[in-house]
Parts: C-alpha cells; structure tokens; sequence
C-alpha cells in the first residue's frame, strides 16, 4: 500500500489567513484514522486536499512519491475514495445507480461493465442495503443517504478512504454498524481517514486520532494518546474524563 | 441482480427514432396550399419543385433546430443541475439574437447572409455564456442566481437590439423585425447540410459527456472523487450548448422555450438518466418543432404564424406550471 504523507502542509482561501498551518503527518494501511476538532478547525479541507481537490499554499501531500494534486484524476480516484459531507438531498437517482457512480474511475465508457456491476453488489452487501437498491435515493433519510454515499466510496474500491462526517446522521444501530465496516474495511487492507465529532467512538474504533485546532495538528496518536483529557479541555473548552468499565473498556466521557 | 440499463436504453431509442422519422416524413406532405399527391408523385410541376425545395428543407431545418435547442436546454439543466436552466432563460438566445441583429443592421448587402450572422450569433451566444459561467466560478453564485443573472443579460440583449432595430434603415429594420420572430423558411441544402455537421458535432460531444452528468447530479464534490474535472465539464457544456444555439438561432432567429418543454417532459417520462436523455432530447426535439412548425403553417393557412410565436405560446403556460409544480 503506498504511503500518504502531509508535509509542512498549509491551506489558504484567496485573501484570507491560513485554515491549515504546517500540518505533518503520514499514515499507510491497514488503519482507521480519526480527524477530530472543534468546528472550523480545518478537518473538512484537509480532507479535500488529501483528496487532491484543493491545491496546498504550501507544502504537500503526498501518495507514494506523487503530490496527490498533480495527480491525474482518475488515477488518484482509484487510490482515493472521497465522501463529502453534503450531496444534494433530491437527486433523482435510485440506490444502484448512485452506488455504480463510484465506479467512474474504473472505466469512463458510456456503460458500466459487468465488473462494474459485481463491485455494486459487494458494496451493496457489505453496508447492508441490497434490499434498498431499487429506492430513489431523494426518498431515504439522511443517514440511510450516508450509508449509500459509503456504499458508492466501497464500490470505486479504492484503498484509502476520506469519510467527511459519515455517521453525522445515523441512528445508534447504524453508527455502531458503519464502525464496524470501517474495521472490517481496515481488515482487507484499506486505510480509512474519518472526520467525527463523536469522540467517543472514534477513541473506541480508531488505531489513531489526528487532532486539529485552529488549523494545526494538536496532537497524534493513539486515541489514549491523542484524546488525552487535559488536551481535550484546551481545545474543546468543556472537562472530559475516561472512564474504564469492569471488563477493562475504556469510554471517553464529556461535559461538567 | 442490477438490470443493464443498455436494453431499456436501446429500446426507447429505437422507438424515439422511428416516431421523429415518421413525423418528419409525414409531415412535408402537410401544408395551407392543397397539394396534388399524383402529381407529387409523377415529379411534376409546381408540386414536385413546392416539396422538394420548399417543404422538405423546411421540415429538416425544423428537425435541425429542435434537437439542437432541446440538446442544450438539457446540457445546461445537467451542470447547472436546474430544470429552469434554458438557453433563453441563461441569456444565450438573445445574445445569439443580438450578434446576428448587429450583423444584419451593421452588414452590407450580400454580406448578411448566413456566415457572418452565423459568426455574430456564436460571438454573442459565447460572450454571454462565458460571462455567466465566469460568475458561477468566481462569484461562487448558485444556479438560481446564475439564471437570474441569465435574465438581466438577456434584457440587456433585448435593448440593444431595439437600439439597433431603430437606428437601422427601413429595409433593415423589416429584415430585423421578421427574423427576431423566430421562423422556420425553406433554406438551401448547402446551408442544412452545415446546420446538420454543426449539430452532429455538438451531439456527439454531448452524448460522450452523458455518464460525467449522470454523477455530476450529485454535486461538484461528489464528482471531483469519482475522477470528474467539473470546471472543464462545465466550460465545455456551456461552449457547446453555446455553439448550437448560436448555429441555430443565425439561420431560423430566437426560438424560445424549446431547451426548456422538451427535456422537462422526457425527464418525468424517462427518467434523469442522460445516456437515454441526451440523444432522446435531440430526436424528440426535433419531432417537437418540426409539429410546432407544421401547426405554425396549417391553422391559420394562407396566414403563417412565426414559429417562435407558437412555441412561446406553448412554452409560457408550460413555464408557469413548471414554476407552480417546483
């Protein structure tokens, strides 16, 4: 699996200070990494320049030896899968048909091949919505609508993935589920990077936390490491406590 | 198992193609002046000249201009990803109108014919999209405020042209005032023959673009990671969208509502899969006015309506519901 590596990484929109300052971190597969911080921290570009959508001001990001911006597109999109945090919410398509859109990088014919359509039914299998495939898409909820943007990152079957909020809309059940495909993703070698607010189960899930404030990488580590209570007061400005459970699980807890 | 969507797709075609065929072999032989099928048939005078350099040319520019309008009404509905998005209602139409006015206001003689109002037409139609796009880019603006901006340049279009329509001398100004009616006349074969290239052209580009809009309905971003350069899409939807309302628009003058009836009504009948949309816009299209054109010159025979006027007739009321159904 080729190695990604953020290099003095800096971001900046046109005429405004820098949202990423000098970010430096790297990550290779098999891993589940995730990017926490307070809102406005950066996660969300970072995210977009890892994904080769936005060019640095300075620095790099790097896949193998190649700045991911400079990369051909398609290229890039067979080795990153990106899920934005917001798609349209009426787009008329169905489930199968924007699951196959993950599919582009494979082959930009007209029509999708049928290796195109066997992916389809493995991504459909593995977040568990084959019996969803023939819904329009404008008619789930928004965490279903999650599960099948997850399903379209699963079928373009790229080794790295960027989740961009996934479980911002989920029921617990399905939180917990979208956790466990993130692991069994991790199990066949994927590296998956996800921006979450829930503390708690990234801390739970996650081989790593990447912590932004204020667009600079406050801490990385294991989540024990990263999560520190301390650290987290500074940043998040309310007290956090972990706790330890009599079969030995640990929990990150929040507030006064 | 997930259906092959080439089947439904071919299928639809094929009975798309056969129903515009049919109404563009039909309908030539429809007209306000009887016409005397034996003689038609036996390739005599008048009726066999009347058919074949007046009727028939007629109905394939008619064809010609209703896939080509209807073709970018549905191009610029898939990246601006608005069903109100039309060459009219982007300001293309009447700054195509504007540049061909110029051209006939401005032109000497013989020099108005159709090259150089072609070439004002297209510099208008381009100028205008190019602006409109520009501002989508740098402006971030949404597409409801690109269509607004889209309305302010096409009334800014209309009062140049009414500037140009007074300044111009009486034989201009009557040339200008029957063109900006937006008719179907006979035109030469060397002149259908360039409209058909220009069309095929803008077709074929189109139809290679269909699955890149089929993922651009989930937004820019979502595109962007499946491996789409969106801006390039973009610009290169415009400009084509552009080229054939520009090519049309210098031959038969504005013909509104087109881009916006056609594909509107295929994507509630068919679906918003534009791999079956796309080229069933272009055939159903043109059947569309081709219908509006043959109606234009039969209801109120020997009188001819201009075909603008039918279609806007048509497409005002349907705008209307369109609005109220949103």
């Amino acid at each position: 699996m080729t190695p990604l590596a953020l290099e003095a990484l800096q971001f900046a929109y046109p005429g405004q200070p820098p949202v990423l300052h000098g970010i430096d971190a790297a990550a290779a597969a098999p891993a589940v990494i995730g990017i926490v911080g307070p809102n406005g921290a950066g996660k969300s570009t970072l995210l977009d320049l890892i994904a080769g959508q936005r060019s640095p001001t300075a620095g790099q990001c790097t896949l193998g030896s190649q700045p991911v911006h400079r990369m051909p597109r398609e290229l890039l999109c067979r080795q990153i899968a990106h899920v934005p945090q917001l798609v349209p919410a009426d787009v008329p398509l169905t489930v199968e048909q924007v699951v196959l859109t993950g599919r582009l990088p494979h082959g930009s014919g007209l029509f999708e091949s049928e290796a195109d359509y066997a992916a389809m039914e493995q991504a459909l299998l593995r977040t568990r919505l084959t019996a969803f495939r023939g819904r329009p898409f404008a008619a789930l909820s928004g965490g279903e609508k999650q599960r099948v943007l997850l399903a379209a990152a699963v079928c373009q079957a790229a080794p790295i993935l960027l989740l961009d909020e996934p479980s911002a809309h989920l029921d617990p059940e399905n939180e917990a589920a979208m956790w466990e495909l993130f692991g069994e993703l991790k199990q066949t070698g994927h590296l998956v990077l996800v921006v979450t607010h829930h503390l708690a189960l990234a801390a739970q899930h996650c081989d790593r936390i990447w912590l932004l404030n204020h667009g600079r990488l406050a801490a990385d580590g294991s989540p024990c490491e990263a999560l520190e209570p301390a650290r987290l007061e500074q940043v998040f400005r309310v007290p956090f406590h972990w706790h330890q459970n009599p079969e030995g699980r640990v929990f990150l807890t929040y507030g006064h | 198992m997930a259906t092959d969507p080439r089947r439904p797709i071919t299928a639809r075609l094929a009975v798309a193609a056969a129903a515009a065929l049919a109404v563009t072999v039909l309908t030539p032989f429809l007209g306000g002046s009887g016409m005397d099928y034996g003689k038609l048939w036996r390739g005599e005078s008048p009726d066999w000249e009347i058919f074949l350099n007046l009727r028939v040319p007629r109905t394939l520019l008619a064809f010609l201009a209703g896939a080509a309008l209807s073709l970018a009404g549905a191009l610029y509905q898939a990246v601006l990803r608005e069903a109100l998005a039309t060459p009219s209602s982007l300001g293309v139409t009447s700054a195509a109108a504007l540049g061909a006015v110029a051209a006939i206001a401005l032109g000497s003689g013989e020099e108005t014919g159709f090259p150089l109002v072609w070439i004002a037409a297209l510099a208008g139609a381009g100028l205008v999209i190019a602006l409109v796009a520009a501002l989508g880019r740098i402006q971030r603006f949404s597409s409801f405020t690109l269509l607004l901006t889209g309305i302010a340049l096409s009334g800014i279009s209309t009062a140049l042209i009414l500037l140009l329509h007074s300044l111009a001398g009486i034989t201009r100004s009557f040339q200008i005032a029957h063109w900006l009616m937006g008719g179907i006349d006979a035109v030469s074969y060397p002149v259908l023959a360039a409209l058909a290239a220009a069309v095929a052209l803008g077709a074929v580009w189109s139809f290679r673009q269909a699955r890149l809009l089929n993922v651009l309905m989930l937004g820019e971003a979502w595109a962007a990671g499946r491996g789409i350069d969106h801006r390039r899409l973009n610009w290169h939807s415009f400009a084509v969208g552009a080229w054939l309302v520009g090519t049309v628009t210098a031959i038969t003058g504005p013909i509104g509502f087109v881009g916006l009836i056609v594909p509107h009504l295929l994507r509630r009948l068919c679906g918003p899969d534009y791999r079956l949309l796309l080229p069933l816009s272009l055939l159903a299209g043109g059947a569309f006015l081709v219908l509006c054109d043959t109606l234009s010159r039969t209801v109120l025979a020997p009188v001819e309506i201009p075909v603008g006027v039918t279609t806007a007739l048509l497409g005002g009321p349907f705008f209307v519901w369109l609005l109220w159904s949103r």
